[in-house]
């Protein structure tokens, strides 16, 4: 394998990896908020022991987001040297920003809440969940505008002298419409995992406890959590379409090949007649296309690389159906090239064209991570709504391999439906690291060798996969416990053992 | 000539405050990190047995994830600030950071995982989980920093597509000469005293003891280690443009660093535990000053025999629009950053633990 392709199977392993812990962190910091709310405000002994059995579920989780973070943080120096000195002036401060604003707010109160249950009043202990959960959210403002930043590079100019790209406007880069599409789109996503998390734990309790004849008290305490965790689901899916929606719409014209990919359009359209195919070729309701991406005309991907090849990097306006100028810096690369005299395939290739002859990403991994993506997800929100279904009025499902089956299949539905959204978002983007500005290949660092990077993407996969192996444990064995006895909370005198410690 | 000299091609006032404040992000960084390095390294030694562990890993247990932010802040900030000193320092030093993020995941987990089963195997196995995790960043920053102060050898390369950028020259062995080796076991040295001390700070009874005994010892190790890299250090090494004054400041916050690690063993020996743990947290502090002083104006490259663009502080910076934006938000995010950090060690965890406060297993495992 070529250095650039170990190196992209290594941010792809640990970014997939890295976000399974994500969305959960985000969506249960506010759920575990909210649940922690709820006993505040009513007393209810139920919702206290809600909190601390997901809350604990939620540190499990946690302790994982954090440390596959570090990774992410550090390896576009290791692996995108190039990329990072191209790049630095505009993609390096939401990454700082992100350390300086959401990780030290996120941790440092995590940290608070899970220590500070005997050493803070109510209220104040309550107030740190909520800015961890505020921490997370700033965070995922941060590095989603900065990816978003890659899918479409507003803000910034081309600096000739120093040859990299500088920042022109913070306030472009946070109005970025691919940002402002793809936040919402992101945290919608979050909480369909988180809800499908909750809702299908607290379910597969209710069956088992209900069973082993559970005081009723514990009962009804898993039923409201099924009930939260499928409304949010719920809400969370329908949130997630809106948003997936109105990103699609964005792509089409900043991204044109990446949804042209994603539908498989390979002849273009400009009579308004653009079939959508469920699978490869299988056309069906002609228009469905023109409607979903908001316009007449549907170019195809050899017609967009041809444009490609010929001008440099193109964006598509959909009410005239015509190629136009990317955006400032897009169209400072493309002619640039021009004025070189450089042919855009010689610089996404390198020196060796034979071995990458597209200017267009892996069809089919954008056409199936696209349906994957969106199949997947309305699997799970279709299982809220059974979830629901079941637990109507007084209703407890008899417990059954069947039912233990589908407690297990809900909480992964969403985290594949996420990996298959990235690896769409990443993938989609190829060839490009920054669309229609840099090329990944140029993006790599010039001075690791291939040794190295195969050497740390084994031990990353290898630690990886006994890691999750060890929280899968940890997490089925405190499921298994179900909802802890109820718990006082105090304030302890200084010879007392702790509420809480490691 | 004044010993307040300004080199020929002047770093602006942004890119000095740049490099200080990734200066201090990692005075932060090993501050606070750094001893809980040293508290992971000592668990299985300071606890003989499950419940004395367990005191030894709580006085950190609120606050090692908030310490570590320090160090991906230090790293966000060069990447914003110095994209090219980010850029080159992190792809040639790969394989020093991979082991770095090794360690850094172990530990974390081991914090997080330990307690959570209640099985004498389980906690033994991250009891030295969490030891080599917290052993190895210290070192490989101890070797990493001394390199620094040595310059490490870049030059220029032409890459696949014609541009021209300036990479580290050497090799991985290369890293770890004899010099440099003293910082790694002086980082190591000096963390395990650092953390001995403040456990010594944040424990009662017996734990409290050994603790202090170890500490005793350590600080004296760590002493002579401190006494060799600052002299070596200082004597040898002087990168092309290092200012004459500052020269003076490494060589100053150097002896101060040994003077403060005397401080501690000092008062460790009177039982005044908040005083040895200020020495060896000031003696710290004057370490990472004494580096960056090194890093004026050539942020631990050896440019000398580069033949390509020099990279330095001027050249690897970000343009000044960026850096005024940065500057906003760090002064108003870094007070902000230090109240509640110090609220939350002052006021809320500010108590002594014992094996008395350590809530049974039941409590942990199964409530």
């Amino acid at each position: 394998m070529s250095p650039d392709t170990i190196a992209r199977w290594q941010f792809g392993i640990t970014t997939v990896y890295h976000f399974l812990f994500v969305p959960i962190t985000i969506s249960m910091s506010v759920l575990t908020a909210v649940l922690q709310s709820a006993w505040r405000k009513t007393g209810k002994d139920a919702y206290l022991r809600l909190t601390k059995f997901f809350g604990r579920l939620f540190l499990i989780n946690f302790a994982m987001g954090v440390v596959t973070g570090i990774v992410q943080e550090f390896q576009f120096g290791m692996n995108w040297s190039e990329y990072s000195r191209f790049v630095g002036d505009i993609f390096g401060a939401p990454l700082a920003l992100e350390a300086l604003i959401a990780f030290f707010l996120e941790s440092t109160f995590i940290g608070l809440w899970i220590f500070g249950w005997d050493r803070l009043s109510k209220g104040v202990h309550l107030a740190t969940i909520w800015l961890a959960a505020i921490g997370t959210f700033v965070s995922s403002i941060f590095i989603i505008a900065a990816n978003a930043w890659m899918q479409n590079p507003v803000g910034a100019v081309y600096d000739p002298a120093k040859g990299r790209a500088q920042l022109d406007s913070l306030l472009a880069v946070l109005a970025n419409p691919v940002f402002l599409t793809q936040w919402p789109h992101t945290i919608a996503a979050a909480f369909l995992t988180g809800g499908a998390f909750l809702a299908a734990i607290a379910l597969y309790l209710l069956v088992k406890k209900n069973k082993e004849g559970a005081p009723a008290a514990d009962l009804t305490a898993y039923r409201k959590a099924v009930k939260l965790g499928a409304w949010v689901l719920i809400v969370a899916g329908v949130g997630s379409v809106i948003t997936g929606d109105l990103l699609g719409k964005e792509m089409v014209q900043t991204q044109p090949t990446k949804m042209a990919a994603a539908e498989n359009i390979q002849e273009s359209f400009a009579d308004g007649q653009a079939p959508f195919q469920l699978l490869p070729g299988v056309d069906l309701f002609p228009g469905f296309l023109n409607w979903l991406y908001g316009t007449d005309h549907i170019q195809s991907v050899p017609d967009l690389e041809k444009q490609f090849l010929e001008n440099g990097y193109m964006q598509f306006n959909s009410s005239t159906g015509k190629p136009v100028e990317g955006n400032t810096l897009q169209t400072e690369f493309a002619s640039s090239l021009k004025d070189n005299n450089i042919s855009l395939i010689q610089l996404v290739c390198g020196t060796d064209p034979t071995a990458c002859p597209n200017a267009v990403p892996n069809q089919g991994v954008a056409f199936w991570s696209f349906r994957l993506m969106i199949g997947v997800g309305m699997l799970a929100v279709l299982g809220g709504i059974l979830m629901l279904i079941w637990t109507r009025k007084d209703k407890i499902p008899n417990p059954s391999a069947g039912m233990t089956l589908f407690a297990v299949l809900m909480p992964l539905l969403p985290l594949i439906a996420n990996s298959f959204g990235w690896i769409f978002t990443e993938m989609g983007r190829q060839p490009w690291i920054v669309n229609g500005v840099m090329p990944t290949l140029q993006g790599l660092s010039p001075s690791v060798g291939v040794g190295p990077v195969w050497f740390s993407v084994i031990v990353y996969t290898l630690l990886y996969g006994v890691l999750a192996v060890v929280e899968v444990k940890l997490l089925l064995k405190y499921i298994k416990l179900g909802l802890p006895d109820e718990v006082t909370v105090s304030v302890k005198e200084e010879a007392e053992p702790l509420s809480f410690a490691y | 000539m004044t010993i307040f000299d300004i080199p020929a091609s002047a770093p602006s006032a942004l890119q000095v405050v740049w490099l200080l404040l990734v200066a201090v992000l990692w005075i932060g960084f090993f501050f606070l990190e750094g001893f809980d390095f040293g508290v992971g390294m000592l668990v299985p030694f300071l606890g003989k047995n499950d419940q004395g562990r367990r005191v030894v890993i709580n006085t950190v247990g609120p606050h090692w994830d908030g310490n570590e932010v320090w160090l991906l802040t230090a790293g966000g900030a060069m990447f914003a600030a110095f994209p090219g000193w980010y850029a080159t320092l992190f792809s040639g030093l790969y394989l020093p950071l991979f082991l770095v993020l090794l360690g850094l995941i172990l530990r974390g987990v081991a914090f997080e995982y330990r307690s959570k089963v209640d099985s004498k195997a389980w906690r033994t196995r991250w009891d030295w989980i969490l030891a080599i995790g917290s052993f190895i960043p210290p070192l490989v920053f101890g070797v990493g920093f001394a390199n620094f102060l040595k310059g490490l050898p870049v030059g220029p390369h032409t890459t696949a597509f014609g541009t021209e950028v300036t990479l580290y020259t050497g090799t991985f062995w290369g890293l770890f000469m004899p010099f440099c080796l003293i910082g790694g076991l002086l980082f190591v040295a000096l963390f395990l005293t650092h953390g001995a001390f403040f456990v010594g700070l944040k424990t009662r009874g017996e734990i409290h003891d050994r603790a202090q005994k170890f500490g005793g010892t350590l600080a004296l190790i760590t002493g002579v280690l401190a006494l060799a890299l600052v002299i070596w250090g200082n004597m040898a090494y002087s990168l092309p443009g290092q200012l004459s004054w500052l020269r003076l400041v490494a060589w100053i916050t150097g002896i101060v660093a040994i003077v403060c690690i005397a401080f501690a063993w000092f008062m460790n020996s009177k039982d005044r535990d908040g005083w040895a743990f200020i020495g060896t947290a000031l003696a710290t502090v004057m370490l990472v000053v004494m580096f960056f002083a090194h890093f004026y104006p050539g942020i631990g490259f050896d440019n000398s025999v580069n033949t390509g663009l020099p990279i330095d502080l001027t050249t690897a910076s970000s343009s000044p629009h960026t850096l005024t934006l940065m500057t906003i938000a760090a002064c108003i995010m870094v007070p902000i950053v230090l109240i509640y950090t110090v609220w939350s060690y002052f006021f809320v965890f500010r108590r002594r633990l014992d094996t008395k406060n350590i809530p049974s297993l039941d409590v942990t495992t199964a409530a």
